[in-house]
């Protein structure tokens, strides 16, 4: 019985794991698979096919509403990638040179927009914005986003950071190249892979959230999921199999070029 | 050695660097969590909107009283029973993640690796898709006219449709389904840096199959399961969306209790009272946590983060 290559193969001939893993495969994409198919359905009850139709991309793509929650959705989400970046890349750097007490204070900071739930981030920062009479609307949500989108930026910039070999700068150093000349000439450049990887995060966390949107959209600020949302609440009709196929496909989209930006030149 | 806590070595940047990203999360993280603390000790508005500022522990009392139009007041377990059902589903939905995720997670990790990178990224990839999307998923799948009900009516299986929408059972699938990854990723991040060497050499001195697993590979994954375990219950925990679109009205979870404070309700501090408790639930939790994995299982679980990026 024993493995002709000597590792790692005992527990691969382990009964059941392997079709296992295969149903938990189809557990994480069926699911989707059956909103992008019955978005095609020519009839107005979802799960009962009619035909294949394409009359529910028109339809969503035609209608002011919906095309007002884009223009809120990429401009919140936009908004909040350059805003959370420039801040993670800051931290990024700022995390390297602090004292234990400083790094270890800060890191839970940045960490906690992930660990409470978010409903209480929500509310919380509804009650926050209330109470200074701060507008309900797209900013508010743009602003909010900021936050929770600062860990998932600085994530990829910091493994980034990490790995560049320190002695470049001190040959900057000693060849007379002052602090600035040295982020804009080397770091930057080096840092931009994981900048990249780290906006792309920051922009489909933003383009997908709905809490946080829901409570802080007041009357102006509908974003895309919180106009999903109402639909799904009112009336599910292919349409809503539609709008969320294309907001699937822009999220797979950008999470493979950062996960394919994010291995080069590791 | 010493040098490394200053900000002496040339060209590295400074730790100031760093300020205005912690200036900002001091504004809109710990800022909103001190809001919600101060609301919930603070009266009620006349109009609902707001919160009129005179102390009170009243929000805290309704938590376990209710009070009658005629003034008195009574024990009430509503709420109670609501963060009963919370913890319960959310301890549910853990302990499903971890049994579906062992598999696949030691599958992944025995794979050659340049196959591994890539179904990780395939684990991945629902987690950046849209929370309200997933969980809309399984509106479809489990109606009454959905796939599911579908398939066994049209085979003659069934002679009418199971309801299985607006049940605890919805909710608790759409909560699986949406955390699963954060319970694959720390487990397959544990099993992957095991040398499973140890595994053969124990298959080799005549071990069995089940205790290698149980008495070799389980105790080394252990990191990854307790932070799994808690990366799972935490979200969980505070989930909206599962119980509102797949619970219906009859099994709301805490959110959903406080959202309501927040919207038609309109009662701020108690939404607030509710919010500080699940606050005090997560922390309870992590304490917990910490106690039984000591530091591997903080370290497992910011390895399981990153390696999610």
């Amino acid at each position: 019985m024993k493995s002709p290559r000597g590792t790692g193969t005992s527990l691969k001939n382990f009964p059941l794991f392997g079709p296992v893993a295969a149903i938990v495969f189809g557990f994480l994409y069926i699911p989707l698979v059956f909103v992008v198919g019955y978005s095609f359905n020519s009839n107005r009850v979802v799960t009962v096919w009619k035909g294949f139709s394409l009359e529910w991309y028109a339809d969503v793509l035609t209608n002011d509403d919906i095309q007002r929650a884009v223009i809120n959705s990429l401009r919140v989400a936009s908004i909040s990638t350059v805003l959370s970046v420039i801040f993670a890349t800051g931290l990024a750097i700022g995390l390297l040179r602090m004292a234990r007490a400083g790094k270890t204070a800060a890191w839970s900071l940045i960490m906690a927009p992930l660990v409470i739930p978010e409903i209480v981030f929500a509310i919380g920062t509804l009650a926050l914005f209330v109470q200074i009479r701060f507008p309900l609307g797209v900013d508010a949500i743009t602003l909010a986003h900021t936050a929770f989108c600062i860990p998932f930026a600085l994530l990829p910039i910091r493994a980034r950071l990490r790995s560049v070999d320190l002695t470049v700068y001190e040959a900057a150093a000693d060849l007379g190249a002052n602090e600035w000349v040295i982020f804009r000439r080397i770091t930057l450049p080096l840092l931009a892979p994981g900048i990249v990887a780290g906006a792309l995060l920051a922009f489909i966390i933003s383009l997908d959230d709905f809490i946080v949107s829901y409570f802080l959209a007041g009357a102006g600020g509908t974003t895309l999921p919180v106009y999903i949302f109402g639909m799904i609440r009112n009336a599910i009709t292919p349409g809503v199999n539609a709008l969320s196929t294309l907001l699937l496909l822009v999220s797979v989209v950008i999470v493979t070029v950062s996960y394919i930006i994010a291995r080069r030149r590791r | 050695m010493a040098r490394r806590s200053t900000s002496g070595r040339a060209g590295q940047g400074t730790w100031w660097a760093g300020l205005p990203g912690l200036a900002y999360l001091v504004a809109l993280v710990l800022a909103p969590l001190v809001i919600i603390v101060i609301f919930s000790f603070l009266s009620r508005a006349k109009l609902g909107v707001g919160v009129k500022w005179e102390f009170t522990v009243q929000p805290y009392v309704e938590l376990f009283y209710s009070e009658s139009l005629s003034g008195e007041r009574s024990f009430d377990p509503t709420y109670l029973q609501i963060f009963f059902n919370s913890v319960v589903y959310s301890l549910i939905t853990a302990v499903a993640c971890l049994v579906l995720s062992i598999p696949i997670a030691l599958w992944i990790a025995t794979r050659p690796p340049k196959w591994r990178t890539l179904l990780v990224f395939l684990v991945t990839i629902p987690f950046w898709t849209s929370l309200l999307i997933r969980t809309y998923a399984f509106v479809i799948i489990l109606n009454d006219n959905g796939p599911i009900n579908g398939a066994l009516t049209g085979l003659g299986i069934l002679s009418e449709p199971i309801p299985m929408l607006y049940t605890p059972f919805a909710t608790i699938v759409g909560l699986v389904y949406s955390f699963l990854p954060f319970m694959i990723l720390p487990i397959y991040a544990s099993a992957e840096r095991f040398d499973f060497r140890l595994a053969e050499a124990a298959y080799d001195l005549g071990a069995t199959k089940g205790r290698v697993l149980m008495r070799i590979v389980l105790p080394a994954v252990r990191p990854g399961i307790i932070a799994g375990l808690i990366l799972v219950f935490i979200p969980a925990l505070g989930s909206f969306l599962a119980p509102e679109l797949l619970g219906g009205g009859k099994t709301s979870m805490i959110a959903n209790v406080i959202a309501a404070q927040f919207g038609a309700s309109r009662n701020w501090p108690f939404g607030a009272a509710l919010s500080v408790m699940v606050l005090v639930i997560v922390m309870l939790a992590l304490v917990a946590f910490a106690v039984v994995a000591r530091r591997s299982s903080r370290r497992g679980s910011q390895q399981s983060l990153e390696s999610l990026l």
